[in-house]
């Protein structure tokens, strides 16, 4: 059935729509596209490549060096997303259960707002041999010589956590400020404990949330460049490190627009996942039976 | 505009009712009934010195700790990290000796709301594009917008490092200007399309009952109403933009140093306490923009 009205409207859709479409296509998928291109291609002398088909980028991957980098990578992605959500868990929950929910909101949002390398620099500040930390506990009489807590994996890990924090509480907290508590209430009314009614009741139902927070604090974990480079030592350089490397000082861009690509098929992958994942909570939601009152409300 | 926007399905007006649940279900002051349970209905096992609220209080400590750090230290008198005495010295160099740093913040400043404002405008259009109307290329372009917003920050700087290089487009401000518009697209276009998802239709009904014409059915229905998600987004953008660090390092350009280039300079090659003073300057600017903007915080938090 064709309703004129309809096929104005799909005019003025793609009118309206269109500009950022092709910006996007432009800016975002074109650079993807050479990037994949690039990756098969032949390093250049100075930068750049040489019109010629080769694989030789994706052998160089293979390197014991990379592989040993990409595996420090997924481990400090995957220990600091793990870190990052136990303690944003709690944190959403009593954010979404306050009074004063724009107020901490507030206290969240004002660090994440302010500039990274600031937040950074501060940490520099904090943990260096002569940093705040360290000076503290030499003024209290705990240690004598200064602490090692900069310039390791440690630190990495440490500000890691402390810059994707904000990313992990805020979808928590949206989801879980979207929950209904007499859920929680009605679980503890037949006879489950607390701990049964979190596990059982209310993660179940923030599952969308959590793996929004999972990945907006995994990927970009995993593809963190500033961090390593400022507070981590010789042993934690990461995966973004090397590829920025590749380009700036070894300028092999077949072997950096490889390494991109892996990073943008796997977090491609991680996304899907997400996706499919919320798309078949909803659906089960759409299916479960809802009860509803004798005001018309959905209880 | 407004006759394609009156919803043509039933189901579009169903959609409405379910998208105001709290609004349905929530009693009125003093009312007893079957309704869900009101936000801030005391749980009995929520207690105030409970687990989660004890964890809030230290992760937000935590949060705040290093700018308290770096904020005490920038009133300090000398250069190392032992406190010598109260001193406003560094804030004296801030103002009037570091005329390359303002410079930098100048050109952040630019690019923050000359990108803000092309993402806000191109993003709030496609998100009543695709909200509103049915066409071919809505998942292709509900993707692309996606994907910018997870893939890791290297990734997108050196993608377009790249292709700046490939097409022969100098590395500067203009540049810059467009990789933040990418990066903030997506972001206002999430913002204007989740405020889209609760408007009511009709309400546009009711302005075209009431003999609004198309146009003041846009200009005072449509628009006022879509205007907080706007906002957030042009906020949200702002903010990410003056942030932005790895993306426009790759980008930049000799004479194109943003404030956070500066401040990495800075870190590298010599810390100044100059940067303590920036430091509290900026916290400042950030927590009064948070203030003016606290009704949006919730939008935003719903964003990210």
């Amino acid at each position: 059935m064709m309703d004129p009205r309809e096929s104005r409207g799909r005019r003025l859709g793609v009118t309206y729509a269109a500009p950022m479409g092709l910006w996007l296509t432009l800016f975002f998928l074109v650079p993807l596209l050479i990037i994949v291109m690039y990756s098969f291609l032949k390093k250049g002398l100075y930068g750049g490549v040489e019109w010629e088909f080769t694989l030789s980028a994706y052998q160089q991957m293979f390197n014991p060096n990379f592989m040993r980098v990409l595996l420090r990578t997924l481990w400090v992605a995957f220990i600091s997303t793990v870190i990052t959500i136990f303690l944003a868990l709690p944190c959403g929950y009593a954010m979404a259960r306050s009074k004063h929910q724009t107020l901490w909101l507030g206290m969240v949002i004002i660090p994440f707002w302010t500039n990274s390398l600031i937040r950074v620099y501060a940490w520099i500040a904090i943990l260096s041999s002569e940093g705040f930390l360290n000076e503290a506990l030499k003024a209290i009489g705990l240690i004598k010589e200064s602490l090692p807590l900069i310039y390791n994996q440690g630190a990495v890990v440490t500000v890691l956590i402390y810059m994707y924090i904000p990313f992990a509480i805020l979808p928590l907290f949206t989801t879980i400020d979207k929950f209904d508590f007499g859920l929680l209430e009605a679980a503890r009314d037949l006879g489950a404990t607390k701990p049964q009614a979190i596990l059982k009741v209310l993660i179940p139902n923030i599952r969308s949330g959590i793996i929004t927070a999972v990945i907006f604090t995994f990927i970009p974990i995993f593809g963190a460049y500033a961090v390593p480079l400022l507070v981590g030592g010789k042993d934690s350089y990461m995966i973004g490190n090397i590829i920025v490397d590749q380009v700036t000082k070894t300028r092999n861009w077949p072997l950096a627009s490889a390494f991109s690509l892996i990073i943008t098929l796997l977090s491609t992958l991680g996304v899907v996942w997400m996706m499919t994942a919320s798309a078949r909570e909803s659906a089960r939601s759409k299916t479960a039976p809802q009860v509803v009152d004798a005001n018309g409300g959905v209880v | 505009m407004t006759t394609s926007t009156k919803p043509p399905q039933r189901e579009e007006q169903h959609k409405a009712v379910k998208l105001f649940p709290s609004r349905l279900v929530t009693a009125p002051k003093g009312v007893q009934g079957p309704y869900k349970t009101p936000r801030n209905h005391v749980f009995r096992d929520h207690r105030k010195f409970g687990f989660s609220n004890i964890m809030l209080v230290l992760v937000v400590l935590f949060l705040f700790t290093p700018l308290f750090v770096v904020v005490g230290y920038s009133f300090n008198a000398t250069k190392g990290m032992r406190w010598a005495g109260l001193s406003l010295v560094w804030y004296e160099k801030l103002l009037f000796g570091s005329a390359e740093l303002w410079r930098a913040f100048g050109n952040s400043l630019l690019i923050a709301i000359s990108s803000s404002m092309v993402a806000t405008f191109l993003g709030s259009m496609a998100a009543v594009g695709i909200k509103w109307y049915k066409f071919k290329a809505r998942t292709y372009i509900q993707i692309t917008s996606f994907l910018p917003m997870v893939l890791p920050e290297v990734i997108i700087g050196i993608s377009m490092l790249i292709f700046f290089t490939a097409v022969k487009i100098p590395l500067g401000m203009f540049s810059i200007f467009v990789a933040h518009t990418t990066f903030n697209l997506p972001f206002v276009f999430l913002l204007v399309s989740a405020r889209l998802e609760e408007f009511d239709f009709s309400i546009i009904e009711a302005a075209r009952d009431l003999g609004a014409t198309e146009r003041q059915t846009l200009l005072k229905v449509i628009i006022p109403s879509i205007m907080p998600g706007v906002t957030s987004g042009f906020l949200m953008a702002v903010t990410m933009s003056l942030e932005d660090f790895v993306i426009t390092f790759f980008v930049s350009g000799p004479g194109s140093t943003t404030l956070p280039l500066y401040v990495y300079s800075m870190i590298r090659y010599g810390v100044s306490p100059v940067i303590n003073a920036l430091s509290f300057v900026l916290i400042l600017g950030i927590m009064l923009m948070a203030l003016s903007f606290r009704r949006f915080l919730k939008t935003i938090a719903a964003s990210s």
